[in-house]
């Protein structure tokens, strides 16, 4: 099968389950939210894809391949990447170079002494590209210190773009944006590639609503149910335990 | 680039001004250039890649010896021994940092301290080899390239160091602006992102921790055969941590940094000792307490820093 394939996944920390029993799918292309109330597992299920947790038990297989004992590096360059729920960014360098840093270490240029990392005009007209796409253009010289928090997930964004994933997490892309903000990262998420298979996990169900073509809910780290947007709206279960009635 | 190239013809004037200036003084200025290879190699470990030590004086020291040995029983071609001393202080650092960089912070400082702790006993008792605390003697280094000679002046330590302080600084302004450059301040500003873009950030701190280290061994090595003499002294806590406050002082991650840091830092320990041998390093710990809380990037910074302050603007070099 093509894309993320997660069978019967669980992870205990000791005595504690934090998730249990999880089959999921992610073929390419697909639009998926993960949601659920604190403490649901969502981040752990995250961190389980991508191999910064290693699980109990279950399976991951990527494009039929079996991933689960492949570690965080080399699951990325797999292609599976996540965004980070708190901004994680190289502060300190300007919004081109943390753009140009994965570009070139995709490509295996990272560990080149004896020329300009800007001298590659390939690399460079892809770092431009990204900046077009997130509309950081005018900020590119900048040190990402400097930026508003919602340009911050931008450049958080566009940096994990530029690992050219087939898989996308994002983990909380909204988090911490004003509300006046969040627009920007809905249309960042409206632009990204077709084929890519995304994953959002998100409080925000005005962005959830707005991005994904099908939501999964999580609750004690079991899945609750699965199913288009309006399905889950309506869903009794899921309004009674984490929408609150706020969309009903 | 035309800014670059001045600054590089800076630092070439700089060189002939002190030579000038301070004939009668040259192998002080010497031990000021082997200091500054020295503090440039720190400054490519931890000024870019944040590798955090206070053990640079082992593959210092390693470098020191190495050279020493090197021209005693094989030959006593100058490059040819600094070559020797770049091998002895890259081996040393790639077999200690395969451990070393698997640790940070607190651990990695004691543990740098440790391995040049463990040189200096090693160095120590192998009397035979190293003369022991006697120190390592009979160094008589060959001609450089074959046509100067070292002189009783110290004018071909002078400038044969200086050619060696250039060269360094340049090899290391091109390390700073290429892609292996931009991925070690890639790890130093978050080192769980470049885990995350899918690089073995050990490798690279490992590679970057070897460089240094064959760096601070051509500094050994200079020192080892301009002096013809090779102490314990050379794997000294004092030293590293010299090292430490020269770059701290000038400014960290920036070459130029590591060159105006040493620079100050031994021309005041130069005239405070002559002029008060008991108190001198009073007037050094003011001027790091001066720098470090109002110039937080070091005294390169000072610029900039005063030209926001004629702005009118807020907290200098913040």
């Amino acid at each position: 099968m093509q894309g993320l394939e997660v069978r019967g996944l669980s992870k205990r920390f000791g005595g504690l389950v934090v998730s249990e029993d999880i089959d999921f799918d992610l073929p390419p292309g697909a639009r998926k939210a993960l949601i659920g109330p604190n403490g649901a597992g969502k981040s752990t299920f995250a961190n389980l894809v991508t191999g910064i947790l290693a699980p109990t038990g279950g399976s991951i297989r990527f494009d039929g391949q079996d991933i689960a004992a492949l570690d965080e590096a080399e699951r990325v360059k797999h292609g599976i990447a996540k965004t980070f729920q708190i901004t994680t960014l190289f502060s300190g360098l300007t919004v081109r170079e943390n753009l140009r840093l994965p570009v070139l270490e995709r490509l295996g240029q990272g560990g080149r002494l004896f020329r300009r990392a800007d001298s590659d005009p390939k690399i460079e007209a892809e770092v431009e590209a990204l900046l077009a796409q997130f509309d950081l253009l005018a900020l590119a010289d900048r040190p990402v210190v400097d930026l508003a928090y919602g340009q911050q997930r931008l450049v958080e964004m566009a940096l994990t773009l530029a690992l050219k994933p087939r898989v996308l997490i994002l983990d909380e892309p909204a988090a911490g944006v004003p509300s006046s903000e969040t627009h920007l990262i809905i249309e960042a998420i409206e632009r990204l590639p077709e084929d890519l298979a995304v994953l959002v996990i998100e409080h925000d169900m005005d962005l959830v609503f707005r991005v994904a073509r099908s939501i999964v809910v999580l609750v004690q780290g079991r899945i609750l149910t699965e199913g288009m947007p309006e399905e889950i709206a309506r869903n009794a279960q899921v309004r009674e335990l984490y929408l609150g009635g706020a969309h009903g | 680039m035309n800014r670059r190239l001045l600054s590089l013809l800076l630092i070439l004037l700089a060189g002939g001004a002190a030579y000038l200036l301070f004939p009668y003084n040259l192998a002080f200025l010497t031990r000021i250039l082997i200091m500054i290879v020295l503090v440039l190699s720190l400054d490519l470990i931890l000024g870019l890649a944040g590798i955090a030590t206070l053990g640079q004086a082992a593959m210092y020291g390693a470098g020191a010896y190495a050279a020493g040995l090197f021209a005693i029983h094989v030959w006593a071609d100058p490059v040819a021994g600094l070559l020797a001393g770049a091998v002895a202080g890259a081996l040393l650092a790639a077999v200690s940092g395969a451990v070393l960089m698997r640790t940070q912070g607190l651990t990695l400082i004691m543990l740098t301290i440790a391995v040049a702790q463990i040189c200096a006993e090693i160095a120590n008792r192998a009397r035979g080899v190293t003369g022991g605390a006697d120190g390592l003697r009979g160094i008589r280094p060959g001609k450089v390239l074959g046509l100067w000679e070292f002189d009783f002046i110290g004018i071909t330590g002078y400038w044969y160091a200086f050619a060696v302080m250039f060269l360094v600084f340049l090899a290391l302004a091109v390390i700073a602006r290429s892609p292996f450059g931009l991925s070690l301040r890639g790890i130093h500003e978050s080192p769980e992102r470049m885990v995350a873009i899918g690089v073995s950030i050990y490798r690279r701190r490992l590679a970057a921790y070897t460089m240094g280290g064959a760096i601070a061994g051509i500094a050994g090595a200079l020192s080892a055969q301009i002096t013809q003499l090779v102490s314990l002294e050379s794997f000294s806590f004092t030293l590293s941590a010299e090292a430490l406050i020269m770059l701290i002082l000038g400014g960290t991650g920036r070459l130029y940094g590591a060159i105006l840091g040493t620079v100050i830092f031994m021309a005041v320990h130069h005239v405070a000792a002559a002029n008060d041998p008991f108190n001198w390093l009073f007037v050094i710990g003011a001027l790091v307490l001066v720098v470090v809380f109002f110039l937080p990037r070091g005294l390169v910074a000072l610029p900039a820093s005063l030209k926001r302050l004629a702005k009118g603007g807020r907290h200098a070099g913040s």
